[in-house]
């Protein structure tokens, strides 16, 4: 090899790496790109919305057409909708992973459940509003209330619960499975005492971000239970009732005068609300997985 | 072989079977066999030890509980039983509620095999119990299974020829599925009938 | 024994009704959509329905500009959210250290559950009048504005699947490549990027999917003006999309009205939008994925 066929080798190999740095550092920024509006966007609305929090916020109706007070009905409402939610989805959703994961035998019929969980996982929420509408609304005269809107947010919320459930479920060892029947249990004592006890931190953790979806959804409740002003609190799941999202909707878009420390107070209140559960979940998956024994 | 003796090969998907399996007078394979007695007659000890994620104790009694047994006194009376009878309640008596996994490869062998013997099954089968094992561990357990032939059926997929012949009454040889030869355990190694059963205990293929 | 073997079978029975209870729920999606949505083809002469003018008011139902804002939005927020989220995949996935990967991808999810009201807010408050000043425009409301947010939105989407296509490239191949004298970064770009091409690919869509069918920021920010954007300066301008447009008058409208008819419609075609996109994306994963291998130990 000549002196020339080296220098040049070498310089290939410098410009190699070179390329791989500016690649990397490319590749770095862009990481740095997604993720700092989210630090941003959390940081500003607390910063701004700090003052508007109180004791009062929490507890008072809203006064001045909105422009004072508290938001207690929009936080009740959400509450409602969530627990709500989560009764529906949750027994369905898991009811479902669960023949998925443990008894669907491969066949056209498991084929067609799975695409229509996929479908729903891609449907529009407003189309869900939309749905929720012609189904509950009208069709079985729920009207615009707690229980219409709570069963459009579960069905929305279904397809997140489904498809993490049935990942944690598959996730459990087959050889537990196996030992379990060898030792002359049914397939559901199997399900019940071994599988689901071991996959229900991912189950949990799918439960507790689908819900979270459901709380901040705006466009599902618009026309099936969002009420844009109620002087008292919601008492039956027939009524229709305030909630966070749409709130927050409402005083920034649609009531002019808005004292802007209401509106950043409400968006805080709504992202605590979103972001504790975002963190709950994180917490939760990251103890099962070290203490995870398989 | 052994998981077609009690129908664990439901679980998997495609299996060729033909042929039958009479045990006390029932056909296994017969479709209208209640699986679940048939499994707690016919116990199974896999070739790498699973214990279930719960304590020694709750692995032992967990046979138990699911056939609906509820009592204390008699469900701790059989978790020293078999302990015992699986030459493991010395090492393992004073830490029985501690987790399964904490035991020793060895050790979760013998769990495994004292799980099924809580059950009181009438015949063990043993899909080679020691593959995964040191070659004390598996002094231990061939010990122990020595002592349990008096009162238990025990079919042994050997792990080695050499293993086949130190434990066996009686050996059956199959190649392909197939069921060559079936002799007592010293005719079949040091005599054997069939020229594949010969070219394979003498080590020509295998 | 009878007793377990009884309510056994009634729960058996349950978890299946339960597994196919997701037929029928799209099916009953699609029934009440069509219910609702049908009669608008035959009040609405098809003319009217592809022509350039929404105006219900005077029963002006042509959705062309609907749908020319939901694309140039959707478009929008692609380009900008697939070269970042394919960038932050595959440095969440091949390059971050360990400590980073354990910050980012919490991070992301939290931008997954911010609720899409709570974007559309900020859009309000805080990037209209950024794009206004900085490209001197009459107003921030814009479909440029509603790209930005809705490219923030389907982020999420584009890096959490692309990355999972990206994890499961078997080691070997990276290995092959660098013992065969590769750089890390020639690696990725022969090797690993192609072989998660499909996954990175659906990634893409998914993302799309999402932003197609958003609904609340894009209402907040775009200025809801029913036009048809035409040419580039359309990204500069309000427009409006399908999403925004059932939002927005699904709450004015009688029920059984031609524009009640006409709302459901858009809905229809929506959901027909978000079928095609997802069995395209999921026909890719289909394809690749390996049936799981279930058998015993």
């Amino acid at each position: 090899m000549s002196i020339s066929q080296m220098r040049n080798r070498f310089l290939l190999i410098e410009k190699r790496k070179l390329t791989q740095k500016l690649g990397f550092t490319g590749l770095g920024l862009a990481a740095f790109i997604t993720v700092l509006p989210i630090v941003l966007v959390v940081a500003y609305v607390f910063w701004k919305g700090w003052p508007a929090i109180s004791y009062t916020f929490f507890t008072e109706m809203p006064q001045d057409g909105m422009r004072a007070g508290g938001i207690l009905p929009a936080i009740v409402g959400t509450l409602w909708l969530t627990i709500g939610t989560a009764i529906i989805s949750v027994p369905l959703g898991l009811g479902a992973a669960i023949y998925l994961s443990e008894y669907a035998p491969e066949n056209r019929w498991t084929r067609t459940i799975r695409i229509a969980i996929i479908n729903l996982a891609g449907i529009p929420s407003v189309v869900y509003g939309l749905f929720g509408l012609g189904l509950f609304v009208l069709f079985l005269r729920f009207g615009t209330s707690i229980l219409a809107g709570s069963l459009t947010l579960a069905i929305m919320t279904l397809p997140v619960i489904i498809s993490t459930a049935e990942e944690a479920l598959r996730a459990v060892p087959s050889s537990f499975r196996v030992v379990s029947i060898s030792l002359g249990g049914t397939q559901w004592q199997t399900i019940q005492r071994i599988v689901l006890p071991q996959a229900l931190p991912g189950i949990l953790t799918g439960i507790i971000l689908g819900l979270e979806r459901a709380a901040g959804e705006t466009a599902p409740i618009l026309f099936t239970v969002a009420a844009f002003f109620l002087p008292q609190l919601p008492s039956s799941i027939f009524d229709a009732t305030m909630a966070l999202p749409y709130h927050l909707f409402v005083i920034s878009t649609q009531v002019p005068g808005m004292p802007i420390q209401i509106q950043y107070g409400t968006a805080a209140v709504l992202l605590s609300f979103v972001l504790s559960m975002n963190t709950i979940a994180t917490i939760i998956r990251s103890r099962a997985r070290a203490k995870r024994q398989w | 072989m052994l998981r077609t003796l009690n129908r664990l090969n439901d679980l998997a998907d495609v299996v060729q079977l033909s042929g039958q399996i009479w045990i006390d007078g029932e056909n296994v394979l017969d479709p209208g066999t209640d699986t679940i007695a048939l499994r707690r007659k016919v116990g199974i000890v896999f070739a790498r030890p699973v214990v279930l994620p719960m304590t020694i104790r709750q692995n032992l009694t967990y046979g138990l509980e699911l056939a609906g047994n509820k009592n204390r006194t008699f469900l701790n009376e059989t978790v020293e039983r078999s302990l015992k009878a699986a030459a493991l309640w010395d090492e393992v008596n004073d830490r029985l509620d501690d987790p399964a996994v904490s035991l020793s490869g060895g050790q979760q062998q013998r769990l495994c095999l004292a799980r099924v013997l809580a059950l009181e099954p009438e015949i063990i089968l043993l899909d080679e119990p020691t593959s995964g094992l040191d070659p004390i561990s598996t002094g231990k357990v061939e010990a122990t299974l020595e002592e349990l032939t008096s009162r238990y059926t025990i079919v042994l997929v050997p792990h080695s020829v050499q293993q086949a012949a130190r434990v066996s009454d009686y050996a059956a040889f199959f190649l392909g599925g197939e069921l060559i030869e079936y002799a007592p355990g010293k005719q079949l190694f040091t005599n054997p009938q069939d020229k594949r059963t010969e070219d394979y205990v003498e080590g020509r293929f295998g | 024994m009878e007793e377990i073997h009884w309510s056994e079978f009634v729960i058996t029975r349950l978890i299946k009704a339960a597994g196919y209870s997701a037929i029928l729920i799209v099916s009953l999606i699609f029934i009440f959509l069509l219910r609702e949505g049908s009669p608008a083809l035959i009040e609405i002469p098809l003319p009217t329905i592809f022509s350039e003018r929404w105006y219900p008011i005077e029963d002006y139902f042509g959705m062309l500009p609907l749908i020319g804002g939901s694309i140039v939005v959707t478009l929008g927020a692609a380009l900008i959210a697939m070269p970042l989220g394919i960038s932050t995949a595959i440095f969440i996935s091949e390059i971050a250290p360990r400590w980073a990967r354990e910050i980012l991808k919490p991070m992301v999810e939290v931008l997954a559950g911010l609720p899409s009201v709570l974007l559309g807010f900020l859009g309000i408050l805080v990037v209209a009048p950024i794009v206004r000043e900085t490209l001197n425009l009459p107003t921030g409301l814009t479909a440029l504005t509603g790209a930005l947010l809705l490219g923030a939105i389907s982020l999420p989407t584009i890096v959490s699947v692309a990355e999972d296509a990206l994890d499961a490239v078997p080691k070997t191949y990276r290995d092959a490549s660098l013992a065969l004298g590769a750089t890390h970064w020639q690696t990725i770009w022969r090797v690993t990027l192609p072989a998660a091409r499909s996954g990175v690919l659906t990634a893409v869509m998914l993302g799309i999917g999402r932003a197609i069918g958003e609904t609340m920021t894009v209402m907040m920010v775009t200025g809801n003006a029913p036009i048809l954007p035409q040419g580039l300066s359309a990204l500069v301008k309000p427009i409006r999309t399908m999403t925004a447009t059932i939002a927005a008058e699904m709450g004015e409208v009688a029920n059984g009205s031609v524009h009640y008819h006409a709302l459901f419609l858009i809905g229809i075609t929506l959901f027909v939008i978000s079928l095609i996109v997802n069995l395209a994306a999921a026909s890719v994963v289909f394809r690749q994925r390996k049936r799981a291998e279930r058998i015993l130990s």
